[in-house]
């Protein structure tokens, strides 16, 4: 392999700075400059991988983003692995390492070519048909399948790069740096607006940089050299940022877009190390201009996916940007004048160029007879039939056009070639203005969409619009730039253009053939292997939307979208379908325009600062005290407190116990509290809650059930009432931001003429709640002044004290069903209150105690949580508390929908007691409930929704929502659980206590 | 994401807002005197219009204030914002 096939006119590589890297193991050697692609080609390395269906050997098709065959897995560490890179984007870097992907053993001996074999045997949708078919079968299946297909490796650990994420703002955001982005970037830029230019490629001029041709001259000057000075010109301006190697990921509403900037991709290892990888910008333009160009198209015929076949302006790329053959007997088959400036490039570089062949009849363009004047064989009205090689093309097969263009005539040419030239046209870049919402039309001239009606304030300009040649790209585009910026002149109203226009056009979507259909392989979707028969089989199946051939199919579905081909298949199907192009309309493109790192979506929002985290002041007690946590909401609570080696089962036991017998601390804090204020405050609390608050005295508490406007409980927890016009309410912890946003709601919406203020004061005040027999002991030793009779201080009331001159709010309520006492404290004092009583209760063996025993204190009591024994399908009446519902009130939220048909129902399931025939067998949360237990299939009667063993009552106890269940008391249920069934009993929901004599023990 | 012009504190970022279906659906004064059909037509019923629609916002990061806006759902334009109790400014 020692053929020489770096030219030495290459000014964008650099020849002194060699770079070694590794594709497959291999050590190779490229330039500064190069991507892997160019350096794998100057190397003569065109299989760079398989295909996904039929692992046939695929090689670099392109030099851009829309590459569907060269993706590779980049990088070999575990956590910085990535797959489904493509090598024409990836910028070579001392160290690199890559690999094919989707080829096992390896990409020159694959044992899952055998399905290209198959192939016969495996059209569109082959697998769905035949593997979905006894379902059962499908586990085995899927195991070869997901062995031999898929594409790349997911890294399996946590990547250790940094991302980030930053906002920008600009007056004008101008997508892509050819030569219409350079135009519009300087014309904004004079014009001192704040302006914004991104371009994915490391150098800005798109094609035109590298237009290096006599044909093509702007005021005398070659059309590269005059952008070139252009380019260098935007340097001056102030105003003008540029950001390169900056794609564009997304384009939302309101002109709210994403770019994805990479910053170290293109450094070696050592560089790379401790600075930020990508940064996503979350951009915000006034104005946007989409200069987004066009991707040339391959053309579609048998054979056309041979490693050597290359679009020809990515040949043309290579020659002319990064100095690299990528053969040395190239042909070139075109139904347009693209491929002409490639041959003259490769002619001008010393390549041989054995022809074009160009399925138009005639072509008098000025690029067309200067390649003739060249001496360079062109094939008139010839299409390409075959092509052979099957690691690298070596030779095609050309044949002669009908005059209809729809068969072929005549003997067979046997061409020899090491590349093939593709160029089918090409379709502009309108992926960013239809995810902006911009409709597309359909322009027959050119078989291209172009932009139609936008939403958004942007234009789109260039050949991204339509225009393509040259002088029609800067004329237009400086006209449109000056309307849509209110611009009067500029500086290029004189400009002189000189350049080649074409003058015939063109178009077949499926080249004819000697074979018929059946026994060609025209590929569309080069990476998910589907051809031209597939499309017309999903046709003659009965599909007609464009949507679901897509699916069916697999066309466009690819981790490249299908850029390449969309087109093809669109045209395909219109012509099979015998529809219009334009009534056939596009798939749906949805961002990101490529793909996008998992870690320039996250940013900085990994770990810890994943999501926010709540804790309470008294959150480091808990922790000195070695409590497990649980999340509830973003609050950390203490869940129970082991000691030494207890287990959670037994710490529970415990803690529950100590409650009950002597007392208990729990941490209270997160609860939410509001605060309500004004002259209608109790009103207000009437309309929310089902009980009635007007008679409520200062200084009492009460409990209250709040519903939503459909009657079922969305809320619950006790408020007090401070003074005449002021309350404080408590809600559950989850609930808390819900219930203030739907108060604010009503408030503002539906009773506007209320006087009510809401403040969340939940972070305000640290809550020390302190239960059991010896609470009230413990607290009269905390507040030795407060008088704690009953007779002064009675269950569910309230008083103002004095701990330390701290000002504190003690309530007399109770969750567990003992005597207990809440007191809240501004949160900083939380803490050392919490000491205060930890020490108070010494004697007493104070017990902490987490939200686990909570919960189970409270099931002995029968006490719902809303969310776990409610969920948005359960009435106060459903759950058995007839008793808070308001028979006075006239209305408050929900009132009307406890007697719709529906709730008055008594078939509903209902909130009952559960207890087990064997008391030491517990129930699981969750499990159904049956009333037969042998009968198949058999009707679910509820679930179980809280299950605990009783350390206070010695047996199991649950509490579950049964059909009927009101009525069912006493009855004998069953609970069918895997391996056994259980017997329970319907009971009352309260199992401890109930005449609430420990309420004033 | 749309550029939303809160009535209170000018144009934000639609993340600082939270959607809240239809806007004008008044709470019947007297639901107790209204059949199942007629309090069903206001709890459940609601519109879902392809075109200009009058919705409920709340700037739920911001001044948690409720005001309504005519947005044409085709498009996502957003064609004015107005306050609670305000009349839709277009027909
Ligand atoms: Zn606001």
């Amino acid at each position: 392999m020692n053929k020489n096939l770096r030219t030495t006119n290459s000014n964008f590589i650099d020849q002194t700075s060699r770079i070694s890297f590794k594709f497959d193991g291999k050590t190779l050697y490229g330039f500064k400059g190069d991507t892997l692609a160019s350096a794998l080609l100057a190397n003569d390395i065109h299989l760079v991988g398989r295909s996904f269906k039929y692992h046939r050997p695929r090689g670099i098709m392109t030099c851009g983003s829309e590459e569907p065959n060269a993706i590779v897995q980049l990088g070999n560490d575990l956590s910085m692995t990535e797959p489904n890179t493509r090598a024409t984007e990836i910028e070579l870097y001392e160290g690199l390492e890559a690999t094919s992907q989707n080829c096992w053993p390896s990409v020159n001996f694959d044992i899952g070519a055998i399905n290209n074999f198959l192939s016969p045997f495996l059209p569109a949708a082959f697998y769905y048909k035949t593997f979905m078919w006894p379902a059962s079968f499908w586990k085995k299946y899927e195991y070869f399948i997901r062995k031999s297909a898929g594409l790349g490796k997911s890294p399996t650990k946590p990547d250790k790069d940094i991302y980030d994420h930053r906002y920008l703002h600009c007056d004008v955001l101008i997508v892509g740096g050819g030569i219409s982005g350079i135009i519009a970037a300087k014309i904004a830029a004079q014009n001192n607006l704040n302006t914004v230019l991104l371009d994915d490629k490391n150098n800005l001029g798109g094609t035109t940089i590298f237009q290096d041709n006599e044909c093509f001259k702007i005021n005398n000057s070659y059309s590269n050299e005059w952008l070139k000075k252009e380019i260098e010109s935007l340097n001056s301006f102030k105003n003008l940022t540029i950001k390169k190697r900056t794609t564009l990921a997304a384009y939302h509403s309101y002109n709210y877009l994403l770019a994805r900037e990479n910053l170290t991709d293109h450094l070696s290892l050592d560089e790379k190390k401790n600075k930020i990888r990508q940064r996503l910008w979350k951009i915000r333009a006034k104005k946007v201009i989409i200069a987004s160009g066009a991707m040339e198209r391959p053309l579609i015929f048998n054979n056309n996916d041979r490693p050597g076949i290359i679009l020809s302006t990515s040949i043309k790329k290579y020659i002319d940007y990064y100095g690299v053959k990528c053969g040395q007997k190239i042909s070139l088959f075109t139904n347009n004048d693209t491929a002409y400036e490639t041959a003259i490039s490769l002619n001008k570089s010393g390549v041989s160029v054995n022809s074009v062949i160009d399925i138009r009849d005639k072509s008098n363009s000025a690029i067309v007879k200067e390649a003739e004047k060249l001496g360079i064989k062109i094939y008139w009205k010839h299409t390409v039939v075959n092509t052979s090689g099957y690691k690298r093309i070596n030779s095609i097969e050309l044949m002669k056009l009908s005059d209809d263009g729809t068969a072929v005539v005549e003997n067979k040419t046997k061409e020899e070639c090491d590349c093939l030239g593709i160029s089918g046209g090409w379709t502009p870049r309108v992926h960013l203005f239809t995810q902006s919402g911009g409709k597309l039309k359909f322009i027959d001239k050119d078989n291209i969409f172009l932009p139609d009606k936008s939403v958004s304030e942007q234009i789109s300009i260039g050949s991204c619009n339509g225009d393509f040649e040259l002088d029609d790209v800067i004329k237009n585009s400086i006209k449109s730039i000056k309307n849509f910026l209110n611009i009067n002149s500029s500086d290029y109203e004189n400009l002189k253009i000189n350049c080649s226009k074409e003058t015939d056009k063109k178009n077949i979507w499926l080249l004819p053939s000697n074979k018929p259909l059946g026994k060609t392989k025209p590929f569309l979707d080069f990476q998910n292997d589907s051809t031209a028969k597939d499309v017309k089989l999903a046709l003659r199946e009965g599909f007609k939307s464009i949507e679901h051939v897509k699916r069916y199919t697999t066309t466009g579905m690819g981790t490249d979208q299908g850029k390449l081909s969309n087109m093809h298949a669109l045209g395909i199907i219109a012509e099979t379908a015998e529809v219009k192009m334009s009534e056939l309309g596009t798939t749906t493109f949805r961002p990101p325009y490529t793909p996008l790192t998992f870690g320039a979506i996250v940013g900085r929002n990994v770990g810890e600062f994943f999501d926010i985290t709540r804790r309470t002041p008294i959150h480091e007690w808990h922790v000195e005290q070695k409590a497990e946590f649980e999340n509830v909401g973003q609050w950390k609570r203490a869940w129970y407190y082991p000691k030494s080696k207890e287990t959670m089962y037994e710490a529970v036991q415990r803690e529950s116990k100590a409650a009950r017998d002597s007392a208990g601390i729990l941490d209270a804090s997160t609860l939410g509290k509001i605060d309500i204020q004004g002259s209608d405050a109790s009103e207000f609390l009437n309309r929310v809650y089902t009980n009635a608050w007007s008679k409520l005295e200062i200084g009492k508490c009460r409990y209250g059930l709040m519903l939503n406007e459909d009657g079922m409980v969305y809320d619950d927890g006790v408020t007090t009432r401070l003074g005449e016009n002021h309350y404080i309410m408590t809600t559950t912890t989850g609930g808390a931001a819900n219930v203030l946003s739907k108060l604010e709601d009503y408030l503002q919406t539906e009773w506007p003429e209320l006087d009510v203020y809401l403040t969340s004061v939940t972070d305000n005040y640290a809550t020390v709640s302190i239960c059991g027999p010896n609470s009230k002991k413990i607290l009269s030793k905390v507040i030795p002044d407060l008088d704690l009779s009953d007779k002064e201080f009675p269950h569910m009331s309230f008083k103002n004290a004095l701990i330390n001159n701290i000002k504190c709010r003690v309530m007399r309520i109770s969750f567990t069903g003992e005597h207990s006492y809440e007191i809240n404290i501004q949160s900083n004092y939380g803490k050392s209150l919490w000491e205060k009583c930890i020490e108070a209760g010494n004697e007493f063996n104070i017990t902490p105690y987490g939200t686990e025993a909570m919960h189970l204190l409270r099931a002995e009591k029968g006490f719902i949580i809303a969310g776990q024994d409610t969920d948005g399908t359960m009435t106060p009446v459903d759950l058995q508390m007839d008793w808070i519902i308001s028979k006075k009130k006239y209305d408050f939220i929900g009132k009307r929908s406890l007697y719709r048909s529906d709730t008055i129902r008594e078939d509903r399931k209902q909130l009952v007691g559960l207890l087990t025939d064997d008391p030491k067998e517990v129930l699981e949360e969750g499990a159904q409930i049956v009333a037969e237990a042998k009968k198949k299939p058999v009707e679910m009667l509820g679930h179980v929704t809280s299950s605990y063993f009783s350390p206070n009552l010695n047996k199991s106890i649950a509490l579950a929502v049964v059909v009927n269940g009101k009525k069912l008391k006493g009855q004998k249920m069953f609970v069918p659980m895997e391996n056994k069934t259980i017997n329970v009993t319907i009971t009352d929901t309260v199992f401890l206590d109930k005449e609430n004599k420990r309420l004033n023990a | 994401m749309f550029l939303i012009n809160c009535p209170y504190c000018g144009e934000r970022d639609q993340s600082e807002f939270s959607a809240g279906g239809e806007a004008h659906i008044v709470r019947p004064k007297q639901p107790t005197e209204l059949s199942d059909d007629q309090w069903a037509e206001f709890l459940f019923m609601r519109k879902n219009i392809k075109g200009i629609q009058l919705e409920r916002w709340n700037h739920a990061h911001g001044c948690r204030k409720w005001f309504n806006m005519v947005r044409d759902t085709s498009n996502d334009k957003i064609h004015a914002v107005y306050k609670m109790g305000e009349k839709p400014p277009i027909k």
